[in-house]
């Protein structure tokens, strides 16, 4: 009991130390650059009191139950030793992750204020909505598809590098084709589909795959399924503003 | 009271966002694995420890970090504090420069505590087998994001292509590749991915919309996006290039211990 109230109080030192750059940046810019005090300071600190036990309980609750939870699916998953059925998972995962996730919804919407007022679709409701749907879609396709496709190269010990070099050549090559609205969203895109719950998940995944499967480095072949599910939704949604 | 509100409102949401994961894996644990996992009390546990603990993190964002934030990025690109005319209709990028340090400082610190980055820096740790800390990738990570904001925000000023600097910054990656240690390059890649999310994102948007509203012949809707992509690209940049580094200053200290060795053996 003691050592675990031990440990909680070293994972509160640790969250206080990982907020202490931002206490500082708000602080020095509101008093010393724009020399404001500071709005509802009890607030504030009340906030960040929830801000530290937050992160404290996120990190405590990462290893008891996300690290562990992707783990064991990776390893029934590898001792099944069903292809099809793990690459449903990985494909559903993506796809079930994103399709919900708050910033895609948010930026897509945005999207669509965007390409009504360049006038790509109809300025009516329905046309927006249809097409920030349409794209959350095709987001959340692109999403299922990257895992799907990272799951079985961590399988095959193939090289990530091939598949984000050309990723990125790809995105490189459509880049000019696309209209200029999207590109900044379609840019943007890649970044917003991780959640701060996807992540933990797919990285236990991931490493816990490579870690079941005889001859593959956790190191080399774990990790990468994160970067593959930023790339794909950038040249997804460029592909889908050509042709919109 | 207020508080309890944001809390519930909070908490709600952040379950009803799990809500599609949740169905995929029970979906796959009970249709297809068909077995228990091993302490699966313990794993709920972690599971509501996970959204607790997001759900206080949120609320607490939302009373202290993003409002100030957010007045932050607005009153510091407002045309009365860059002191100009709010007609002006060319304004020197040297005008910026306290936006450019908010960039810098407000990149680096939302990074630092950002919780997708601690859980892959955590699991990287885990398995490197000592030749990585967590807090190593995170501050190199951070770094990254620094530069990528920064450069990101005078791109918003200048007006150059956004494609442009993405590309550069793509190209630079890819070079780098070919130099780098292959077990860090998948983490890398990744490290790109996890730095916006929770913390990051709301600032940046922030202060991308603000800089292309404050900066004359911006349109918030084209200009203002960007700002993210930068931050995703320039960690792997540094990434890989800390370990560029790193790896050649080893190779040199090897080498000379050698040299000095065979002076001694003669």
């Amino acid at each position: 009991m003691i050592s675990a109230l031990a440990d909680f109080l070293r994972l509160l030192a640790g969250s206080m130390r990982d907020l202490l750059p931002i206490i500082l940046t708000v602080a020095f810019f509101q008093i010393v650059v724009l020399q404001q005090p500071f709005p509802n300071l009890d607030e504030v600190l009340i906030g960040l009191v929830f801000v530290v036990v937050g992160l404290t309980l996120f990190i405590q609750g990462l290893e008891m139950g996300l690290f562990p939870l992707g783990n064991d699916m990776a390893e029934a998953f590898a001792r099944k030793g069903s292809l099809l059925a793990l690459l449903a998972f990985a494909f559903c995962l993506g796809f079930g992750t994103t399709v919900a996730e708050p910033a895609l919804i948010a930026v897509s919407a945005e999207a669509a204020k965007i390409a009504s007022e360049a006038g790509i679709i109809a300025t009516s409701e329905e046309a927006r909505a249809s097409y920030a749907n349409s794209l959350r879609i095709i987001v959340a396709l692109s999403v299922g598809m990257a895992l799907l496709v990272g799951v079985f190269r961590i399988l095959k010990g193939w090289p990530i590098y091939y598949f984000i070099i050309s990723g990125y050549l790809l995105v490189i090559a459509i880049t000019p084709f696309a209209p200029a609205e999207i590109v900044g969203i379609a840019y943007d895109a890649g970044g917003v589909t991780t959640s701060t719950i996807t992540v933990p998940l797919v990285t236990a995944l991931g490493v816990g795959l490579a870690q079941t499967i005889r001859g593959r480095n956790p190191m080399t072949d774990g990790f990468g399924l994160i970067a593959l599910a930023s790339l794909t939704p950038m040249i997804f949604v460029m592909i889908f503003g050509i042709l919109v | 009271m207020e508080m309890f509100t944001l809390f519930l409102d909070t908490a709600l949401a952040t379950f009803t966002d799990v809500l599609p994961i949740a169905a995929v894996l029970l979906g796959f644990q009970i249709g297809v694995l068909r077995q228990r996992p091993r302490n699966l009390s313990r794993i709920l546990v972690g599971l509501l420890y996970v959204l607790l603990g997001l759900t206080f993190f949120l609320v607490g964002l939302e009373k202290a970090l993003f409002p100030v934030g957010k007045a932050m990025a607005q009153q510091l690109t407002n045309p009365e504090f860059i002191g100009v005319a709010a007609d002006a209709t060319v304004i020197e990028w040297t005008s910026f420069l306290w936006v450019f340090a908010f960039a810098w400082m407000i990149g680096f610190a939302t990074t630092i505590a950002e919780p997708s980055l601690i859980a892959v820096a955590l699991k990287a740790e885990e398995i490197a087998g000592g030749s990585l800390t967590a807090w190593g990738l995170r501050l190199a990570v951070a770094l990254g994001v620094s530069v990528g904001v920064t450069i990101g925000a005078y791109r918003i000023v200048s007006g150059d292509s956004l494609g442009l600097y993405i590309m550069a910054g793509y190209a630079v990656v890819i070079v780098q590749t070919f130099f780098a240690s292959k077990t860090i390059i998948p983490l890398a890649y990744d490290s790109g991915g996890v730095t916006t999310s929770t913390v990051t994102v709301p600032v940046l948007a922030a202060l991308g919309l603000g800089l292309a509203v404050a900066v004359p012949g911006r349109s918030p809707l084209l200009d203002g996006f960007g700002l993210i992509a930068f931050a995703s690209v320039f960690p792997i940049i540094t990434v890989l290039g800390y370990d560029i580094v790193s790896t050649w200053f080893l190779r040199r200290k090897k080498l000379k211990s050698e040299i000095t060795e065979e002076e001694v053996g003669q």
